[in-house]
């Protein structure tokens, strides 16, 4: 089974990066500031203004570590990858499947539900928490109303059908997010992306990038295509993949880092401006906090609901993409999506 | 599994010198070097393998010495610095 291995993120405008034996070099104005052997990362972040040798990029491609670029925001601009690894009768199988809606609904469908299940897992886990008996309610009658799209998703016949329940379970969510932040200077209409409107927004917009690059190495390292996904439809570009996988893992890791963050003080909304256009930006002191946050997240420790092993929250992902992968050999009957109890 | 790898390499002659440089850029790909001759390195048991033939093959024997420590899982209880240099730890966050 994989390690976990660490993720390397660079942050300051103007870093090269470059190859030292099997090692990277993180250099800012000639000075060194890091040197990483490869073989402890799985993956590369770099934000903003950096830059990389191709003998690092061709280092990377060739042991498996992803390296992404992402803007200054937290958007990915591109990722490179040596040739295509994993398994070339897999991926055609993969394909098959997509191409196939009824299987593909097999599939989508426990992605969906899961999901649902688990935003209501955070909602009640936060219901329990709270001391104040409205919010209590309101927490608690949200988690019932999930009930119904949970239970309909569960039998979805279309990818179109299990999309419209997700769609109605993450409204309910998200208009409850307000009694989840509890006070801290924090305000939440409803969910809001390209522009994020909002420091909430902004806060789970980023994380969901870092989770995005997080599930499409599991994807590729699984030896599958990170672009061709069940629930999600194909876009030049879109990792669409990725994005079926890390679904259901939104809540369990990249919602509940949000909240924490925010209850236990160490985000506050000093740390966001707004732009001209109105999409709302976070200061570098609030992104090394959330980037810590994330990280250190995905060291807890945790027992596998279905494969019953001990892991960790960051390897998730990959043992998902791995069950994905197994589903799709027909080692499985069906594909076990993460549920977080 | 984290391993602490120490060396003496006889440097009266440059084919002395030669393989000390060897030895250390050969730990650097597996780990950090925290002292001069003292390496830490964060490897899994295969990689441990490889790294532990390429040492043995730049290393002479008869003249140097090699020594590995097995800090196992716990490395962390069994390690305290104290003074310049400190080292960082693999699996923290890793933010440039």
């Amino acid at each position: 089974m994989k390690r976990h291995l660490n993720t390397l993120f660079v942050v300051t405008d103007g870093s090269y990066l470059s190859k030292e034996g099997q090692a990277v070099r993180v250099k800012v104005e000639k000075e060194t500031k890091l040197r990483v052997p490869l073989i402890n990362l799985d993956g590369i972040v770099c934000f903003g203004r950096v830059g990389a040798s191709p003998a690092l990029l061709g280092a990377c491609a060739e042991a498996g570590v992803t390296v992404s670029l992402m803007s200054r925001h937290g958007r990915l601009l591109a990722r490179v990858v040596g040739f295509t690894p994993g398994n070339v009768l897999l991926r055609r199988t993969q394909y098959r499947t997509a191409d196939d809606p009824d299987q593909s609904a097999f599939i989508a469908r426990n992605i969906v539900a899961a999901k649902i299940a688990n935003c209501r897992s955070v909602l009640l886990r936060s219901a329990r928490d709270s001391s104040n008996s409205q919010v209590k309610d309101s927490l608690q009658a949200a988690a019932r109303s999930m009930e119904n799209p949970l239970r309909e998703a569960r039998h979805a016949k279309s990818v179109d059908t299990a999309r419209g329940y997700e769609g109605e379970a993450a409204a309910t969510y998200f208009r409850v997010w307000n009694d989840l932040l509890g006070g801290k200077g924090f305000v939440m209409n409803g969910r809001s992306r390209r522009p994020p409107l909002d420091p909430v927004n902004a806060l789970l917009s980023f994380l969901y990038s870092l989770l995005s690059h997080d599930a499409r190495s599991a994807a590729e390292a699984a030896g599958l295509d990170s672009q061709v996904g069940f629930l999600h439809q194909d876009r030049p570009g879109r990792p669409s993949l990725a994005l079926d996988l890390m679904e259901e893992l939104r809540p369990f890791l990249a919602d509940r880092v949000a909240l924490s963050l925010i209850n236990r003080g160490q985000v506050t909304p000093n740390g966001f401006r707004t732009s001209e256009s109105g999409a709302v930006l976070m200061d570098d002191d609030t992104r090394k906090t959330v980037l810590s946050a994330y990280q250190k997240r995905k060291q807890d420790k945790l027992t596998h609901p279905f494969l019953g092993e001990k892991t960790t929250v960051g390897l998730l992902v990959h043992l998902q993409a791995r069950l994905l992968a197994r589903h799709l050999r027909s080692d499985l009957d069906e594909y076990p999506p993460f549920l977080w109890r | 599994m984290y391993v602490l790898v120490t060396y003496d390499v006889a440097t009266g002659d440059t084919e002395g010198r030669r393989r000390l440089r060897r030895v250390a850029k050969t730990c650097l790909d597996y780990g950090q070097r925290v002292q001069n001759s003292v390496f830490e390195l964060s490897v899994d048991p295969a990689q441990w393998t490889e790294c532990k033939n390429r040492l043995l093959k730049e290393a002479d024997v008869d003249e140097d010495s090699l020594r590995f420590y097995y800090l196992g899982q716990n490395w962390r209880k069994r390690v305290e610095h104290h003074g310049a240099k400190p080292s960082w730890d693999v699996d923290d966050p890793l933010i440039a």
